[in-house]
């Protein structure tokens, strides 16, 4: 006869109110361990994905996500001549804040640098990748956008042509892809007013030159667009990415790029790793020592538990013993008890865990390492906290039946 | 089940037998003598009552020759081995008590998680049976105390004389070689309490258990072979009352 089925099942409605309270105990390490997993995944997920071989930033900076980056759009020109590489893009990245109708619609503006990259290498859920050079736009799911809406940010009307799965910042917000050269006029959208009040300044400036006075026409080039004047310099971009004909290049080849004096260059493992010590580590730690101090509290209050159950149940143990039971039954008892209680809450945890966890606005990934690991912790926190519990049945003396 | 031994078979055994147990609680000024020089031999199949004042030692003696509160000094010998030489316990005083001795208490102690008949079962299991066998003999226990078809219930459910039964089914399940009871009554009314003596008597005859039961209810004595009284710790054999024999 096992007794500790024996005693769950008499006190069938306790023990599952038991079970639940530990269950939702262990959901929320649980989760806290995903959130931790969500945070590293998301912030290395774009860098993985792009599967640059090098990231080529301005000179002294970390590169785009650490902090802004800007090097001249002919950088990509200049790295593709560059012995053994074989493709160089152009990187424009930036967050962005509108209004959608009602909703704050948050975005990171990613550049593709058409036509070398139209995007096929993203994970897409719907839609297709990028088709003509402007005015699409690729966006993620968690931007809840609708394949084929047209938005408009800034002056231009784009239209969502593609929609991906998973393709998050390391802030957290959806991506949204574009042809670099929209990224960059998103970036640099200015009100209309500011444009004319820009035109008329050049005007009025070009006016007091030497050559403006001599060459009156060149007055009239003043008025256009900032992108179709030869003599300003095209808007920079946030980084150049290289692609290496032999990845084991790298070496050779970021020697070469990194002796020019305006830019320094990354390999992807040394951008990721610039990322996790950067602007993730410190909400890492804060995750990864939030989750610790919660198992010490699950441990604590199981502790509690199981010590209360014993308590509860001193009586019938002093009389087992009496009867004549051994250690061994009292023991069995007791902990197969804290193990039925540890495992029934680790699969509630699991259970309402998988039915909840998708529904967080950011990614809860949990993976069956940190399963396993969490079921050896509860497995260790059931037995070490039926410690007290086991200790008060082992002093317990038979005479207590009698009382 | 073994053959009736009657309590005045000149062949019979010595079931149990307590010599000069003496108890001690406490020290110095709280010191508290419960039991002095107390001896009493009880043969095999003999049923002993005994009586006394409250506080005047009962359940330490019954506790002590129960191995659950050893004595200061004295000893206890049961089955003919020696087995507590002053507080010294010269065996494992829990397996040798799973193997012969049972015991009812006052209040039923029953354990509340189980059936009455797995209350029974378990006791069965502490002692080897497998749990297929354990639930024949429960079975065959409960029968023999008239309470079978209540074996699938709680002890919640059960009253208080028959829960007391299920304790004395329980105390049967190791075939004990004594039992011991104190105040299995006292719960009970005078009508389901002479039931329980009846059952001790009958379990005594039968199987040749000896029993001690510590009890306050003079209306049952005379189911009892032999009559011990304890007062203020001393223990006297007192002659059975003809006036209980007449009743
Ligand atoms: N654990 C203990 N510590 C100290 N003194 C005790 C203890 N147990 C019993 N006593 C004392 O020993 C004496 C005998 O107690 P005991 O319980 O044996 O009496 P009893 O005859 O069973 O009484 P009752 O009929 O009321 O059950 C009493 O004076 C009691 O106060
Ligand atoms: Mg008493």
């Amino acid at each position: 006869m096992n007794l500790a089925i024996k005693d769950i099942s008499y006190n069938i409605g306790r023990f599952v109110l038991t079970a639940v309270g530990i269950g939702m105990l262990l959901m929320v390490v649980m989760g806290m361990g995903g959130i931790y997993r969500g945070v590293v995944e998301d912030a290395t997920l774009l860098i993985d994905r792009l599967d640059a071989d090098l990231w080529v930033v301005q000179r002294s900076t970390r590169g785009p996500f650490a902090e802004i980056s800007r090097v001249p759009a002919k950088l990509s020109d200049r790295a593709l001549a560059v012995p053994g590489v074989r493709v160089a893009r152009e990187f424009v990245y930036h967050t962005i804040q509108r209004q959608d109708g009602d909703r704050v619609l948050r975005m990171a503006v990613l550049g593709l640098s058409w036509p070398t990259d139209k995007g096929d290498w993203i994970p897409l859920v719907e839609g297709r990748p990028l088709g003509q050079s402007r005015f699409e736009l690729i966006a993620d799911q968690t931007l809840k956008l609708p394949l084929g809406k047209q938005i408009e940010i800034g002056n231009e009307v784009y239209q969502v042509v593609g929609i991906s799965g998973g393709m998050i910042s390391s802030a957290g917000d959806g991506i949204a892809f574009l042809s670099s050269a929209d990224a960059l006029a998103v970036q640099l959208d200015v009100p209309g007013e500011a444009v004319r009040l820009e035109r008329a300044a050049r005007e009025s400036r070009g006016r007091l030159f030497d050559v403006g006075i001599q060459q009156p026409a060149l007055l009239e080039n003043a008025t256009r667009q900032s992108g179709q004047l030869p003599a300003i310099a095209r808007p920079s971009i946030s980084a150049v990415l290289v692609t290496l004909e032999h990845p084991s290049d790298a070496k050779a080849v970021a020697e070469v790029i990194g002796g020019w004096t305006d830019v320094t260059v990354y390999t992807a493992d040394e951008q990721r790793n610039l990322l996790l010590k950067g602007s993730v580590e410190k909400v890492r730690s804060q995750i990864g020592l939030f989750r610790i101090l919660l198992t010490i509290i699950a441990t604590i209050i199981m502790a509690l538990i199981l010590y209360t159950l014993t308590l509860d149940k001193l009586h019938s143990i002093a009389l087992l013993k009496l009867i004549g039971a051994s250690n061994s039954v009292l023991l069995g008892l007791i902990l197969q008890q804290a193990l039925i209680l540890g495992a029934s809450g680790f699969a509630i945890a699991y259970v309402v865990g998988q039915q909840i966890f998708p529904k967080f606005p950011r990614r809860v990934i949990i993976t069956s390492e940190d399963l396993i690991q969490l079921a050896a912790i509860v497995f260790v926190i059931s037995i070490a906290s039926s410690g007290l519990g086991v200790w008060k049945a082992m002093v317990v003396s038979p005479n207590e039946a009698l009382a | 089940m073994s053959t009736p031994l009657p309590a005045d078979d000149p062949s019979a055994k010595i079931a149990i037998k307590a010599e000069s147990l003496t108890k001690i609680y406490g020290a110095g000024n709280t010191e508290v003598v419960a039991m002095r020089d107390a001896s009493m031999t009880v043969m095999a199949g003999e049923v002993v009552a005994l009586l006394g004042p409250s506080g005047s030692g009962k359940s330490t003696f019954l506790t002590a020759v129960g191995l659950i509160n050893p004595p200061t000094s004295g000893k206890i010998y049961i089955a003919n081995q020696l087995i507590m030489d002053g507080p010294k316990a010269l065996t494992n005083l829990r397996s040798f008590r799973r193997k012969h001795l049972g015991f009812v208490f006052q209040k039923s102690n029953l354990i509340p998680f189980l059936k009455a008949g797995e209350n029974v079962q378990i006791a069965c299991e502490l002692n080897g049976l497998s749990s297929r066998q354990a639930r024949i003999r429960a079975l065959e226990l409960l029968d023999y105390l008239g309470i079978k078809d209540r074996s699938q219930s709680y002890p919640s459910m059960l009253s208080g004389g028959q829960q007391q039964r299920v304790a004395v089914a329980r105390a049967l399940a190791n075939r004990p070689s004594v039992i011991l009871a104190d105040e299995p009554t006292a719960a009970l009314d005078s009508f389901r309490g002479r039931q329980v003596m009846e059952l001790f008597t009958k379990v005594a005859h039968e199987q040749g258990t000896s029993v001690i039961v510590v009890t306050h209810d003079h209306r049952s004595l005379d189911v009892f072979d032999t009559l011990y009284e304890m007062e203020d710790g001393k223990l006297t054999q007192k002659a059975k009352e003809p006036l209980a024999v007449a009743h």
